[in-house]
């Protein structure tokens, strides 16, 4: 049976390069970075090579780099070190309702930490208005964190114009970029953020490995306190494999990333089109401004785990949303948010390409998706007399109007 | 070792720690007087208490002056002066 891998959101495979860079530093090399001979001194080196060309996908400086353990230590990092940082300046923090958990639960947690927390609702394609962040704003607002770009529909949000706003009030910015960074380019330079997390797993570098870039001169509360490890931001002996990895999967990122995102771009434009002629799917997340590998669908009366279940049964491994909420069984907070019906969300899947599909990938996807949208929907108790749908505040593209856009 | 407090004093490096546990003070201290030239003066925020003992430790042990400190409401400013 063909095997088909359309869930590069979750993670990615590791580049055979990245695998090359890193198995030294399992074997041979496996000198602790702060040890003063030689063996610590050629792991520290791998640390700072990593780091230079980690920053180099994101144009700052290596010294503008932290290195953690995931995406989400960068999330909760930057959420929590920056609040408690400014919490003399003011106790108000405004984030997207189109985030992932490590940073909604974070601004939860500094809820109950005593933190005024303004969750902005997003429109019908995932994008969050800056006049939205501007109306939200008070004296005593400290930090904005909106997502770069979705994960669950893959809109690319407008990070420059509200990073502009907050500049205008001295407010901080944090941006998510876990799941655009190494696929789409990114300038913290040109963009104005003030932090900005990563993951290596998401451009073919290894799990395990993520950042946080802090601008410099801007003071961070250490997650994680204990030795002087990245300059004493973030304790704990480095992961220095995962790092190496990190660093090469991130150059790779760079010097191939418009190739990578041609080709999936290509592919995703034929898959889109392709699912939205079956009847009653529609796109989710902008039509245009998306990440571009990434296709987001809800498909009316079924559920996406149903979906899920009998692709990966044709060997086509998706998602059905966010990690979280399908393993938890929940309408996703990120569609609800853009005013998706819950019953509509429940249908929701998500393909996301990578350099390793193919156009025959798409051939098989497209021969074998809709008879099981056609099977699924004729034992679904929904599918007759579900009539009730609204059809004013569409909150989806159909296969039309995604023609004329 | 009776601390002595300082106002205004014109440093030619700045380093800021703010947040940063121990031993970072120490490193950074050490670190950014490399850097200086004899005469210089070294300014060090930081909000950790135990610089309170160790800076003025580490100047007296390596024979460099420690001008003092000045207090702001979340951070302390050390000023040490490069002599050696």
């Amino acid at each position: 049976m063909r095997k088909c891998y359309f869930d590069y959101v979750a993670t990615n495979p590791l580049h055979p390069q990245v695998f090359e860079a890193m198995l030294p530093y399992f074997k041979e090399e496996f000198g602790n970075p702060l040890s003063l001979y030689e063996a610590g001194m050629k792991a520290r080196n791998a640390i700072e090579n990593a780091r230079a060309q980690t920053a180099a996908l994101v144009n700052s400086k290596p010294s503008e780099i932290i290195f953690t353990c995931s995406g989400a230590e960068a999330n909760n990092f930057a959420l929590r070190g920056i609040a408690l940082a400014k919490q003399n300046e003011g106790k108000h923090v405004i984030v997207s309702r189109m985030e992932h958990h490590s940073i909604l639960n974070s601004a939860r947690f500094l809820e109950k930490s005593g933190f005024a927390v303004t969750y902005l609702p997003a429109d019908k394609h995932g994008v969050v208005e800056p006049e939205a962040v501007k109306k939200a704003m008070t004296k005593d607002t400290v930090l904005i964190s909106v997502i770069h770009a979705s994960s669950e529909v893959g809109t690319i949000e407008p990070i420059k114009e509200i990073t502009k706003i907050a500049r205008e009030h001295k407010v901080i910015v944090h941006t998510d970029a876990v799941a655009s960074a190494g696929n789409i380019p990114i300038d913290v330079k040109a963009g104005g953020v003030d932090l900005l997390s990563m993951a290596a797993h998401q451009f073919y570098g290894p799990k395990g490995a993520g950042a946080l870039y802090v601008r410099e001169g801007l003071r961070i509360v250490p997650l994680i306190y204990g030795g002087i490890q990245e300059s004493g931001r973030r304790a704990g002996t480095e992961n220095v494999p995962a790092i190496v990895g990190m660093g090469k999967a991130a150059e790779l990122a760079k010097l191939e990333m418009k190739e990578r995102g041609e080709h999936v771009k290509k592919l995703r434009d034929r898959l889109i089109s392709g699912v939205l002629s079956v009847e009653n799917v529609y796109l989710t997340g902008h039509p245009s401004d998306r990440l571009p590998g990434h296709a987001s669908f809800t498909v009316e009366y079924i559920e996406g785990e149903s979906m899920l279940l009998l692709l990966a049964s044709k060997g086509m491994y998706v998602a059905s949303g966010s990690a979280c909420s399908s393993k938890a069984l929940k309408a996703s907070p990120v569609l609800l948010s853009m005013g998706v019906p819950a019953s509509l969300a429940q249908g929701s899947i998500v393909f996301t390409l990578g350099k390793e599909n193919t156009g025959e990938d798409i051939d098989y996807l497209l021969a074998e998706f809709p008879p099981i949208i056609k099977r699924l929907r004729e034992i679904s108790p929904f599918a007759k007399g579900w009539d009730e749908k609204e059809q004013g505040n569409k909150c989806y593209t159909t296969s039309s109007e995604q023609q004329t856009e | 070792m009776t601390l002595k407090f300082v106002e205004r004093i014109k440093a030619d490096v700045t380093t800021d720690i703010v947040y940063m546990m121990c031993p970072m003070h120490l490193l950074k201290l050490e670190e950014k007087m490399k850097e200086l030239d004899r005469g210089q003066i070294l300014e060090i925020l930081t909000d950790y208490d135990g610089a309170l003992e160790d800076i003025p430790g580490w100047c007296e042990k390596t024979g460099n002056e420690f001008l003092g400190i000045e207090e702001t409401e979340d951070f302390y400013k050390f000023y040490i002066k490069k002599v050696r």
